[in-house]
């Protein structure tokens, strides 16, 4: 018979829930050496390029932050619905269209602007992403649709958006008909927080949303209801706990903080509306989550693996030529390896036959 | 080799071996000694064997079966001969269900034999056990509800042949035993005992040589239980084996031929049950002397707890039993039972007592003078009512949550132990350590998950989570279903001590032996009506019994008022 | 009227054929889905089988070899979520996700290459007279033979599910896990075969976007396509008739929303793109909001994990 089978613990092991993603980051090195080798490139100078030389440098390390901060903003949000089994994967549409609110404002009080106009355009990403968000919380509450594939679909509508508006009303008048806005004004524009690098102040709203989301989960009632909700509905059902205002809150929480990822982006390190606002932040976030162990804390060191992977796959091409698209598999991979080394969680793994002869 | 020789058709026709070739007797006898021959033993295995009647259907040898943190089975030995009606009896975990499932191939021992019809054979699954000529009724019924009686009968036989003649099988089999099934339905337009008339006719279909029996009766009123039975004698003197597990010593005296009782893993006795008392087999059964709890008699009845007036409900769900025009009321210090088998709407009266189903008509259910149809479980429980539902684990307690967290589940509404939107962890671990001192919860700690919990200790958690919340109300699903005796026995006593404390407890079971024994006045639930109550010393298991058949509602008369009769 | 009229047969051919893609996945999905696993890789998947297929075309010049080996490339993307979601028991909608993001990254990966490439597309049928007909020939009868082999796998799936007893014992295992183990069915064999089929067909869907209807490699060429095959899946009640006639509506869709733009009709670009998943939301409320109908329909044991001895 089968030689490796599970057993099942008779309770969840504390330890493995920090030793897998762990196991899983090893796992993903090692399977990073093995495909850089066929490849053809020499596996420890490429994970050298890809994973350290990138953060060597005071600016490099601020680039990291760059690019771990939407990811934070997203996968906060992202965990909290994910613990209520509430599947929001839109993310990117919801970044997107905080991208588009926010965004908006600048262009709309462009050349009006004050001390107020950044504090609006915070207000209105967040708006333009809990809008987006709540289209699927309120498909699913009043029609059961699947948010699954609502959030996704509306992915897509709110990119082609955005592709229309920086082909038609946000495009930069003076601009050579390029599919761009103007360049954001001064009032418009994220302050930096670390100066010489581009860290900006979406980073404190991140670092924010990591304190304010632990305490929800740890925490709060809310927390626990979203907890029971996410592991046992019938026991949520039975205490009580109202399924729909947990589906309404993840789903504008995820949205809000996404649509201040989006307007981050483009008040921050862009500065402008362009067609392409993130290069997937939305998706990885789905899988930072995960790594993070849909906690907050777990989420912060999980963002900056991810972030990365982002910058040592682009480091990586300009220094070696090695394909950007390894990114995306480095991300699938390590998300793979983890759900898979989660057995260890609750089953142990024995070797040997399954039972003895008599 | 031996093998193949034990199984020799001639040896089936009780030919001894010894009579036909010595060498065949000698690898019969001495499987593994062919080396040396001892003709004294020989020649005494072979006068045994030639005034034996045929060789047992079954025989277990040293069966052991172990899971990670208990052994379910230890060296059990257990002979079924053809013709007979074999009573496996034992309290809810006693290692029945294990067994069985080893028998019929679900799972395989660690250690021991298992000879059927003399030949030592090994059962690799299910479909094996069937072409031995093994069938089993399961307690939990394997069917699929989405699938028509022909096709749940189709996977459950190897072979089936084409649908048609199929069908037309089912019907000549059904006829034959008296179970009516109609092919052609879904299995989820069907009453619970038609389902088990499924399982039973999937099984006869194959000519079973040997029946498995797993608790048939627990979900059948008495009258379609001694119809059951009347089936199973007349298998039985088809020559066919039944083994029949339960914990229902009644039953299995009425019954069963012989007994064999299992307790912890091990049998711990054989005997003749007719001829030993009901006390005498759950002695056996139990291991200790058995303590049926007082009932002190109600005092005067107090005022109105819980009044239900014409509770009618649909649902999107298909599979689900609508209640119609429903009516009862729980006073403070007595104890209402509702009987009735299972899916005639338990479900739906449950959900809509809890809160879990709203109502159109607030005014249909009324908790301590309020009209509460529209209220959530949070804002009832804040009326006073505790619940406590029949699904343990999954709805009463979230399995993967530690008892402390548990704790908390249902006690938020009336302890204290949240406060400012924050969980106070530290009230919470306190009530929980409450809890499992007062209720003599078995338990690592606070910290355990309810999943490692067993199904008695968990259910003695949870009715201590609610009757510590001191509630006006309680409703009880099923208290002590697959609960040891033990446990059955305490929750039992604090269920009857909180009503004696001025408490209304409605409990809602499919076993009647519990609500005569729980209830001062008893209702049955039918197909979505409920009937009148009676007070329990004025009726009897019969009558109940007839109730829960569905004898007791006639159509609307003219005013559309229900006639009832009792 | 009449060069009204002789538009409708390209039409309809350009419709079955912007469906085909989604019919492959989709009727894949529902069996894969009928015996329990909801897998919601079928985005990557498709896009593994696309490349591959593109990939194998251009290197050796067979588009026969290149399906088999998208087929065989989506199988084993299907495969590999069941490794995880059936051996290890990881969240299936986890792991479905991480297939999608997966299946982006390595498809782009491998397609880096073939970027830019032209393809000629796979032989269309041509039967004479027949597809020289007027307004139908050329749609009903002058298609590429994957078109055909999309429509000749409904009624295979229907009858293989609701005919064969491997059909009914795949059904019972997405009813009720437990009771199929019980009867002694190897729960996790069979849908092991399931989630391998719907790969399959996920990559012969791809292969036919970037063999034949594109007919080229770019990254991320499914579009979403993969998303929209699972809603039809819910849209269809998982039954294969209704999955094909989904994928037709769908298929018009698209083609309605390009002939616009094509027509040279004022409504930006971007909008009318909008419509093909605007309309699958659509789709997803007016079916979804039949709570009895889902009920009735969906396998009772989707997504849900299976351990043999718990």
């Amino acid at each position: 018979m089968s030689l490796i089978r599970l057993e099942p613990r008779g309770q969840a092991s504390k330890a493995m829930v920090y030793a897998t993603p762990l196991l899983a980051v090893a796992l993903t090195l090692l399977s990073g050496f093995i495909l850089f080798l066929l490849l053809g490139f020499d596996p420890v100078k490429a994970l050298h390029a890809f994973f350290i030389d990138p953060v060597s440098s005071k600016r490099g390390i601020g680039e990291l932050i760059v690019k771990a901060t939407p990811l934070v903003l997203c996968a906060v949000g992202l965990a909290i619905g994910f613990r209520a089994n509430v599947w929001n994967i839109g993310a990117e549409g919801q970044l997107t269209m905080g991208a588009i609110a926010g965004g908006g404002l600048a262009l709309a009080f462009y050349g009006e602007g004050g001390w107020w106009l950044l504090p609006l355009m915070v207000i209105g990403g967040a708006a333009g992403g809990m809008a987006w968000a709540a289209i699927p919380a309120y498909l699913r509450i009043r029609f059961n649709a699947s948010e699954i594939l609502t959030s996704l679909m509306l992915t897509y509508v709110a990119l082609l958006a955005l592709n229309y508006l920086v082909h038609g009303p946000y495009r930069d008048p003076d601009g050579f008909a390029f599919p761009e806005s103007r360049l954001f004004e001064a009032d418009a524009v994220m302050p930096i927080l670390w100066s010489g690098t581009r860290v900006h102040l979406g980073t404190a709203f991140a670092l924010f949303a990591v304190a304010a989301g632990w305490v929800l989960i740890a925490r709060t009632f809310i927390g626990f209801q979203i907890k029971v909700i996410g592991l046992t509905p019938a026991a949520a059902g039975y205490a009580g706990f109202d399924q729909k205002r947990i589906i309404w809150l993840s789903l504008l929480l995820s949205g809000g903080l996404a649509g201040i990822a989006g307007m981050g982006e483009i008040a921050g390190p862009i500065g402008q509306i362009t067609p392409s606002v993130s290069p997937g932040y939305g998706f990885t976030a789905i899988i930072v989550a995960f790594l993070g162990r849909l906690h907050p804390v777990g989420i912060l060191l999980a963002a900056l693996l991810m972030a990365l992977s982002f910058i040592g796959g682009e480091a990586a091409q300009i220094a070696m030529g090695l394909p950007k698209a390894i990114t995306g598999v480095f991300q699938g991979m390590l998300l793979f390896f983890l759900l898979a080394c989660d057995v260890l969680i609750r089953y142990r793994v024995r070797i040997g036959a399954r039972r003895a002869v008599a | 080799m031996h093998r193949a020789w034990a199984g020799d058709p001639l040896l089936t026709r009780g030919i001894p071996p010894a009579y036909l070739c010595p060498e065949v007797a000698r690898l019969w006898h001495c499987p593994e000694g062919f080396t040396f021959l001892d003709p004294s033993s020989l020649d005494s295995h072979a006068k045994s064997h030639a005034s034996d009647a045929p060789p047992p259907r079954l025989e277990l040898r040293g069966i052991t079966k172990r899971f990670p943190g208990c052994l379910a089975n230890d060296h059990v030995d257990l002979v079924l001969q053809p013709g007979e009606i074999h009573a496996l009896l034992g309290e809810n975990g006693a290692g029945k269900s294990t067994l069985v499932k080893m028998i019929y191939g679900v799972l395989h021992p660690d250690s021991g034999t298992l000879l059927w019809q003399g030949r030592e054979t090994v059962v690799p699954d299910p479909a094996g056990a069937r072409r031995l000529g093994i069938g089993m009724v399961f307690q939990h019924f394997s069917l699929f509800d989405t699938l028509t009686v022909a096709e749940n009968i189709a996977l459950g036989l190897d072979g089936p042949g084409p649908m048609d003649a199929l069908s037309q099988r089912i019907r000549t089999v059904s006829e034959r035993y008296g179970l009516a099934l109609d092919p052609e339905r879904h299995v989820f337009h069907l009453s619970v005992g038609e389902r088990q008339r499924v399982e039973i006719v999937r099984c006869l279909l194959q000519d079973p040589k040997l029946l498995i029996m797993d608790e048939p009766t627990s979900v059948l009123t008495p009258q379609e239980a001694s119809k059951l039975f009347e089936t199973l004698r007349r298998l039985a003197a088809e020559g066919c084996t039944i083994l029949y597990i339960s914990h229902k010593l009644e039953e299995i005296r009425a019954l069963c031929g012989r007994a064999t009782v299992l307790r912890g893993g091990k049998v711990v006795g054989a005997c003749d049950p007719r001829l030993e008392t009901a006390r005498g087999l759950a002695e056996l059964m139990i291991g200790t002397e058995l303590s049926t709890p007082e009932r002190p008699p109600a005092g005067e009845s107090g005022a109105a707890r819980l009044v239900v007036k014409h509770l009618s409900t649909t649902s999107d769900n298909p599979f689900a039993t609508s209640l119609k025009d429903v009516g009862f009321e729980v006073r403070a210090g007595e104890i209402l039972g509702i009987a009735g088998v299972a899916g005639n709407g338990q479900a739906e009266l449950m959900a809509a007592l809890s809160g879990e189903a709203l109502v159109a008509d607030p005014a249909s259910v009324v908790i301590e003078g309020v009209s509460s149809g529209h209220l959530g479980p949070r804002a009832r429980r804040e009326l006073g009512l505790a619940f406590v539902p029949e699904e343990r684990l999954g709805r009463g307690a979230v399995p993967e949550l530690s008892l402390s967290e548990n704790a908390l589940l249902s006690g938020y509404a009336r302890e204290p132990l949240v406060r400012g939107g924050l969980v106070h962890f530290g009230r919470a671990r306190a009530y929980a350590e409450t809890i499992i001192k007062g209720f003599n919860v078995v338990a690592h700690g606070h910290k355990a998950e309810a999943r490692s919990l067993s199904g008695g200790n968990l259910q003695k958690f949870i009715i201590g989570r609610e009757i510590l919340q001191r509630p006006k109300l309680l409703v009880v699903g099923q208290p002590t279903w697959g609960v040891d005796a033990g446990a059955a026995a305490a929750i039992h006593k604090a269920l009857i001590g909180l009503a004696r404390s001025g408490a209304a407890v409605l409990v809602i079971s499919q076993d009647l032996d519990e609500l005569f024994v729980l209830s001062d006045r008893i209702s049955v639930l039918f197909h979505g009506r409920l009937s009148d109550s009676r007070p329990t010393h004025e009726t009897s298991v019969e009558r109940i019994g007839l109730l829960m058949g569905g004898l007791f509602a006639t159509p609307p008369d003219e005013d559309g008022e229900i006639v009832r009769a009792l | 009227m009449s060069a009204e009229f002789a538009l409708v047969g390209p039409i309809l051919a350009a419709m079955f054929a912007a469906a085909t893609p989604l019919l492959f996945a989709a009727l894949g999905e529902a069996v894969t889905e009928k015996s329990g696993v909801l897998n919601l890789g079928v985005e990557g998947m498709m896009l593994m089988g696309a490349v591959c297929g593109f990939a194998i075309t251009v290197k050796t010049g067979s588009a026969p070899l290149g399906l088999l080996i998208a087929a065989g490339a989506g199988a084993a993307m299907g495969a590999l979520f069941g490794v995880l979601t059936l051996l290890l028991l990881a969240n299936q909608v986890a792991t479905g996700l991480a297939l999608t993001l997966f299946g982006v990254g390595l498809s782009a990966l491998v397609g880096q290459g073939f970027v830019g490439i032209p393809l000629e597309g796979l032989p269309k049928l041509h039967i004479p007279v027949l597809s020289d007909l007027p307004v139908v020939g050329q749609a009903v009868f002058g298609q590429d033979l994957l078109v055909y082999l999309g429509i000749a796998a409904v009624p295979l799936v229907h009858l293989f599910l609701y005919r064969t007893r491997a059909g009914l014992v795949l059904r019972a295992v997405g009813e009720n896990h437990h009771a199929a183990h019980a009867l002694g069915y190897k729960v996790i064999r069979i849908r092991f075969l399931a989630v391998m089929f719907g790969g399959a067909m996920s990559g012969l869907g791809g292969a036919f976007l970037s063999m034949d209807y594109t007919p080229m490699w770019a990254e991320n060429i499914t579009a979403g396509r993969g998303w929209i095959a699972l809603a039809l899946v819910v849209f269809a009640t998982w039954k294969p008739v209704r999955v094909m006639l989904g994928a037709w509506l769908f298929g018009g869709v698209t083609i309605a929303q390009l002939h616009v733009q094509g027509f040279g009709i004022d409504i930006p670009s971007q909008i009318l793109s909008m419509l093909p998943y605007l309309a699958t939301v659509l789709v997803l409320v007016l079916i979804s909001r039949d709570v009895a109908r889902i009920r009735l329909n969906a396998p009772a044991c989707l997504g849900k994990l299976f351990h043999p001895d718990s």
